[in-house]
């Protein structure tokens, strides 16, 4: 049953796709629905520095909120007619094939910004770093509230009117069509990298640094890679999230929207990905679920969570992957051995 | 700039400084015995100034239910300080016994035991505001306040207590915790984990200590911030928190000069940068500084790099 894994994820996509596309679901459904796609990219990309890596990371947030900048005001620069930017640069229809790439771009830059958190993370690890990534977080909330011409502290809008360029074109719920891809791309790129030597140097990293180096793990590198890489998925995530709703707002990318990721990767359990992403829905379901209770939804949801802490303190699935905890989906995942075996063929 | 402006935010970034050092200091301190960052904390610094609202109208007789004779202003501010001490150490006290200690004992992550401060946080926030509703409440004038103006640099009576009380927090901590048995068995705590219980120093007694310290301590950060900006609401603590906490690392994590230099760092490039720069440059510009010294020093001012043994 090796393709039971890509015939999931066809499943999924075909059903969340084609329920919204023929109009089954409401377009509430949908929004919850994209969320959770959302959610799981973010949770288990910044599973790769918490999980697997065993950083703290407190900032994820402003990764997002550059990626959901860099795409935004791309997708609206060139194929939207904006009071700030002028007439789109290319016709409108075009937003279709380009989105993908501006996506990218902004998963690109968030990378860059990355760099931030990763270059100090060098000389410095635990409480110190995690004071580094909260400060990038400000910082980059602090800066966008400062450009006047993208809206500053007012928020950006517009991409809306992209998405219905795109639709004018074809009538498909584009962005449940790019979340999915995205959430797909995202799991195996983790899978992957986890699995890859540049993974098992981050997982020895956590365990003990020094010895990790004297196992002639290059640790700077190892880190620098992992920190892109989860912080460029981070921005992909950014991107998405600003399409779906169609305005974004630097007070939307605080230090709250931090610790949502980070309870969602604590949730599941750190170094888990299965678990990140069963975490990812069942939070999201759960925070809609408790939208009627209105602010008393943020009392129970984290008495909630210190009740699962103080009861299994190690998060759902604890270090484990789904697999591990019920061997039996062996057969619908791949053998965990089966899939180490890919990664040393592919070191080698 | 004459030299009254830069007199006048000297006082500024002193006052404003000292709220930091007071609840970095409880930061410090916790992290110290326990190597937990409390993210709770900024949210009981809230509390003790709800608290504080709550004696000090009580005492002023406010309400239906008033005290059984009325208290001259004097006698008031004295209860109100000690009774919002007290009480909002037993809040730090009850967090530490019922969410910390379990997972402690259980041996569990430090990481997780972060995630529950923050979910302590959250809903001391918002068990607040649904409980109290999201209306902001004014601060009764305590200290009556008077305006100073000295050769053109005008200040209030407040901003020097703020100042001076700070002060003298700072003297008798650090008596305590270098002079004392209680502080010596904090330091052998953060020194060493595993040897101290066999020495018979009664380590959760310590712990109970230093979360009464520390979270007093936020409480009277909470009364002096009440006195001075008036204005109450559910979410003050969770800025002034995270900055204070920023503020303990850049001073070195642990130590209590640490806090007091670091939130002192803190109150004078906020109020530097808001002089001379647009005001909502404050938050960039206070940020980037604070990374720039986190890059060339990593552990902080007064932080100890811990070495690893191999």
């Amino acid at each position: 049953m090796r393709h039971s894994q890509t015939l999931l994820a066809a499943l999924v996509f075909v059903l969340t796709v084609g329920l919204s596309w023929l109009g089954w679901i409401d377009s509430y459904t949908q929004l919850v629905i994209m969320f959770v796609g959302v959610n799981i990219i973010m949770s288990s990309s910044l599973n790769l520095i918490n999980g697997y890596m065993g950083e703290f990371s407190v900032g994820h947030a402003g990764f997002m909120a550059i990626g959901a900048y860099t795409a935004s005001i791309l997708m609206v620069l060139f194929f939207s007619k904006d009071s700030v930017f002028g007439p789109g640069l290319l016709p409108a229809g075009w937003a279709i094939l380009f989105f993908p790439m501006m996506l990218v771009a902004g998963g690109i830059l968030a990378m860059l910004v990355g760099l931030l958190v990763a270059i100090p993370s060098f000389r410095t690890r635990g409480d110190y770093l995690a004071i580094i990534t909260l400060a990038v977080n400000y910082i980059v909330k602090s800066a966008i509230e400062n450009i006047q011409s993208i809206g500053g502290a007012r928020g950006f809008m517009g991409m809306k009117r992209v998405i219905n360029g795109m639709q004018a074109v074809l009538d498909a719920p584009w962005m449940m069509i790019w979340t999915w891809i995205s959430v797909f791309v995202t799991i195996l790129l983790i899978k992957r990298f986890v699995s890859s030597t540049y993974g098992k140097g981050i997982i020895a990293i956590r365990e003990d640094e020094i010895a990790a180096e004297i196992m002639s793990v290059n640790t700077r590198r190892a880190k620098m890679v992992a920190f892109m890489l989860s912080s460029g998925l981070a921005g992909i995530a950014g991107g998405l999230i600003a399409h779906i709703l169609g305005y974004i707002n630097p007070g939307s990318f605080t230090i709250m929207k931090s610790t949502e990721a980070l309870v969602m990767v604590y949730l599941g359990g750190m170094g888990s990905l299965s678990g990140s992403v069963l975490s990812a829905v069942l939070f999201t379901l759960a925070l809609e679920l408790l939208r009627p209770l209105q602010i008393i939804k943020w009392v129970v949801v984290p008495l909630l969570l210190i009740l699962l802490m103080l009861f299994r303190p190690e998060g759902l699935l604890g270090q484990r992957e789904l697999t591990d905890v019920f061997p039996g989906l062996r057969r619908i995942f791949g053998s965990k051995d089966g899939r180490s075996k890919e990664g040393t063929h592919a070191a080698v | 700039m004459t030299l009254a402006i830069f007199i006048q935010n000297i006082l500024n970034a002193l006052q404003w400084g000292s709220f930091y050092a007071l609840i970095a200091l409880g930061y410090n301190m916790v992290y110290g015995v326990l190597l937990l960052i409390n993210f709770a904390h900024g949210d009981v610094f809230m509390v003790g100034a709800y608290v504080a609202f709550f004696i000090s109208t009580f005492l002023l007789g406010m309400y239906a239910i008033q005290p059984a004779w009325s208290l001259p202003l004097g006698v008031v501010l004295v209860l109100t300080f000690l009774l919002t001490m007290a009480i909002t150490a037993g809040v730090g006290v009850t967090i530490e016994r019922v969410a910390y200690r379990p997972l402690r004992r259980k041996g569990a992550s430090r990481l997780y035991v972060v995630i529950t401060a923050l979910m302590v946080g959250l809903i001391l926030e918002n068990g607040n505001l649904a409980l109290l509703g999201a209306s902001r409440r004014s601060f009764p004038e305590l200290i009556p306040k008077v305006i100073y103006n000295v050769e053109g640099v005008s200040f209030t009576n407040l901003k020097i207590i703020v100042i001076i009380v700070t002060l003298l927090v700072f003297i008798f901590l650090q008596r305590v915790v270098m002079k004392t048995k209680w502080g010596m068995a904090m330091r052998a705590i953060s020194y060493d984990r595993v040897a101290v219980p066999l020495m018979g120093i009664p380590v959760d007694a310590i712990i109970i200590m230093t979360f009464v310290l520390g979270s007093s301590l936020a409480a009277l950060a909470g009364i002096l911030f009440a006195v001075s900006y008036p204005v109450l609401e559910p979410y003050m603590g969770a800025l002034v928190g995270w900055k204070a906490f920023i503020s303990a690392v850049v001073g070195g994590i642990g130590d209590i000069r640490g806090a007091f230099i670091g939130g002192f760092i803190l109150g004078f490039t906020e109020i530097f940068v808001a002089t001379i720069f647009p005001s909502t440059y404050r938050d960039l510009i206070a940020f980037g500084i604070l990374l720039l010294i986190m890059t060339l020093r990593p552990t902080g001012i007064f932080g100890v790099a811990r070495r690893t043994k191999v």
